[in-house]
């Protein structure tokens, strides 16, 4: 890997990225969410990139959108992840890492947007009757001294 | 190099074992030290507490040493190996970024040669270890509910953690099977226990809790062992161990946090490094006298590597359910754990049923599993999917198999430059078969639970690779690194009490054995102080 491959994306690679992000989580009124090429989501997967950043260029490099209408390039995109190249999997796990915890996103998901520490969740019991059906079962397991004193 | 004072007992590795056996051993009023090549946790570093609590998952709480890549972790070589290290290296190891499952291993996995013709027997047996269960189920603070008959009676001191949406509806898929099932037991505290803070469902519990309700020793053996006066040094990378004009452990040489080279002396060594990090220290501490390693008259440091192949299955089902509000473990079968040789393969495997996964995680997984697509269908798959996944995995019994092994890479080095470990692993005949078997019955539940899309991941994202059975415990020192309590043949002041002294590796998360198995060996200790080195 070149030495160019740690330094932060160019403003070119950034459209690139919103573009790719854009084609692979696209925004829906219906539902009330942005896209992932939204200015705060991207934003956030840019600032996101890290370890990954080396990879996520790569895949850059290898996504050509040129002269290409939406279902083309989704399918590309659904290609080249089909593809289990790693590249295509960082690039993937950065744009859902940061998609999934933005607060618009969240919110029409019926999540609240907020870290899960410390207020935590609620677990119902369930229901423990199902139970019974188990309790008094013979033991399933092998009793060692029982057998090899046979 | 400079010197330290010589300890009376030297620790190296503070993790699950060698924290337990610090513990057991404070009482001799010895003077102890423990070196820990990472660092002490802090709750408030745990991923949960911040919005980018999943993706850290995938970064600097990864369950991979290589992706993880702390400056505290050391580089694996698993390159010939379809399935992955997990480890931690701090103060706690592998309990920090466990998932807190608890079984027990089984009276049957003790004497699998006996019993099933297989592999060999342990020299010990479950009725040895089950005080020592017993005692770290205490410990380490235990959630289940007795009056399970899949396994031996015990009797977990805190109560279950909820079934949940979830664990209900897996609840009536087995009870239309006509299948065992129970509450797992687990590790995360249901109620205030010791000083710890019972769970409030933060449901990450892999990558550490920020709550403290999932023990690590780091909140449960060491607080009490710095208490009763064992010391514990962090940042202390060990080299190897080195031996005296007698043939006897002398001591570790190992760098600090800025490189600088120690040599610590000590009058008894306890190697508790886990099942990989242990044969590396032994193999790296190769001398004239010991030259294929320390321990290793027997050739068998590093191999019979067990690392419990783990498939995962998974499908949808159009009911809500608990998602990842909650801890991921949730229940277990152990309809097939028992040997039945109309099945085509000996031994057999724990079912568990696990919770879903927050956000972000559930949209990783089924997009790396090639159910989720990119682009305008992605919302509609996508809403189909959160909150409504059910999954099984497969705990299989992974029998030992000595060219499974552990050596050093030639090339790898970690920061200090100390050769790196390699793995070399191939999933045998019989655990195939096994796998095959466990993950049909495990579709036949997730079919009866009315799940669709069903997904199988053979060697799943983020499944465990146990660290097993690469210094075995026997009593022939031909055929075993240590003898029945623990000590090396041919070391006799150089101890082994980590998951490497495995004889064979159950069908079952090993943590809880690993401990019991540690606190048994630290006992024997105690009980032959007199005459430890005879």
């Amino acid at each position: 890997m070149d030495s160019t491959a740690d330094a932060p994306l160019s403003a070119a690679e950034t459209r690139n990225l919103g573009d790719i992000a854009g084609t692979m989580i696209p925004a829906d009124a219906a539902l009330g969410v942005p896209g992932a090429d939204d200015p705060v989501i991207l934003d956030d997967i840019v600032k996101s990139l890290g370890r990954d950043l080396p990879l996520v260029r790569a895949a850059l490099a290898a996504i050509d959108f040129t002269g290409l209408d939406r279902d083309r390039r989704e399918a590309v995109i659904n290609d080249y992840y089909a593809s289990g190249a790693a590249a295509a999997r960082a690039l993937g796990r950065v744009i859902l890492g940061a998609y999934y915890r933005d607060d618009r996103v969240l919110l029409a998901l019926r999540q609240e947007a907020r870290a899960p520490f410390p207020k935590g969740y609620t677990l119902e019991q369930g229901d423990w009757s199902l139970l019974d059906a188990v309790r008094d079962r013979p033991p399933l397991w092998r009793d060692d001294r029982k057998e090899l004193a046979k | 190099m400079s010197g330290n004072e010589r300890v009376d007992v030297l620790i190296i590795g503070s993790g699950a074992s060698g924290a337990a056996v610090a513990w057991s051993l404070a009482e001799t009023r010895m003077r102890i030290l423990c070196l820990e090549q990472g660092d002490w946790m802090k709750s408030t570093d745990f991923p949960t507490n911040g919005r980018d609590w999943e993706a850290r998952r995938y970064s600097d709480f990864d369950i991979f040493p290589n992706r993880r890549g702390r400056d505290t972790d050391y580089p694996v070589n698993d390159d010939n190996s379809p399935m992955k290290v997990a480890n931690f290296n701090g103060v706690g190891g592998g309990t920090v970024i466990y998932t807190a499952h608890w079984p027990r291993m089984h009276p049957s996995d003790f004497k699998v040669k006996s019993l099933d013709g297989v592999a060999d027997d342990w020299p010990i047996d479950y009725w040895a270890l089950e005080r020592f269960y017993d005692e770290n189920d205490r410990m380490m603070g235990v959630s289940g509910l007795a009056g399970d008959p899949g396994v031996p009676p015990h009797h977990p001191p805190m109560p279950p953690i909820p079934l949940g949406k979830t664990g209900t509806h897996y609840a009536k898929a087995m009870n239309k099977l006509g299948w065992h099932w129970w509450p797992s037991d687990t590790t995360i505290a249901t109620t205030p226990y010791e000083g710890r803070a019972q769970c409030i469902n933060l449901g990450h519990c892999t990558p550490g809790c920020a709550q403290g309700a999932k023990a690590s020793t780091d909140i449960t053996y060491w607080p009490l062992a710095l208490r009763a006066g064992v010391e514990l040094r962090t940042r202390c990378r060990v080299r190897e161990i080195t031996t005296n004009e007698h043939g006897m452990a002398a001591g570790a040489i190992y760098y600090d946090a800025d490189g600088r080279e120690h040599f610590q002396a000590a009058e008894v060594v306890i190697v508790a490094c886990n099942g990989v990090g242990t044969p590396r220290l032994l193999l790296n501490s190769a001398s004239a006298r010991f030259p294929n390693g320390l321990a290793n008259s027997s050739g068998l440091v590093g191999r019979n590597l067990m690392l419990h192949p783990w498939p995962m299955i998974s499908g949808y089902v159009e009911e809500t359910l608990d998602g990842g509000r909650a801890p991921i473990t949730n229940l277990w079968s152990k309809q097939f754990y028992e040997t039945d040789a109309s099945r085509g393969f000996v031994r057999g495997y724990t079912l568990q049923f696990n919770r879903g996964m927050g956000p972000a995680n559930q949209a990783m997984t089924s997009a790396s599993a090639g159910q989720l697509p990119w682009g305008r269908d992605h919302h509609r798959v996508y809403r189909e999917m959160f909150e409504h996944r059910v999954g099984i995995g497969v705990a299989c019994d992974d029998l030992p198999e000595e060219s499974n092994r552990v050596t050093l890479d030639p090339v790898l080095k970690d920061s200090n430059g100390i050769p790196a470990p390699r793995i070399d692993y191939a999933i045998s005949e019989n655990t195939r078969q096994m796998m095959e078997h466990g993950i049909a019955r495990a579709e036949e539940i997730l079919i009866a639970a009315g799940a669709k899309r069903l997904y199988c991941s053979r060697t799943a994202l983020n499944s465990p690779g146990h660290l097993l059975g690469t210094a075995r415990m026997g009593t022939d020192p031909e055929r075993s690194v240590v003898n029945e309590w623990g000590r090396c043949h041919d070391v006799k002041n150089l101890f082994i009490v980590d998951g490497s002294v495995f004889v064979t590796g159950g069908g079952v998360n090993p943590t809880s054995t690993i401990q019991a198995v540690a606190l048994y060996i630290a006992d024997q200790m105690k009980q032959r102080l007199a005459n430890l080195f005879d």
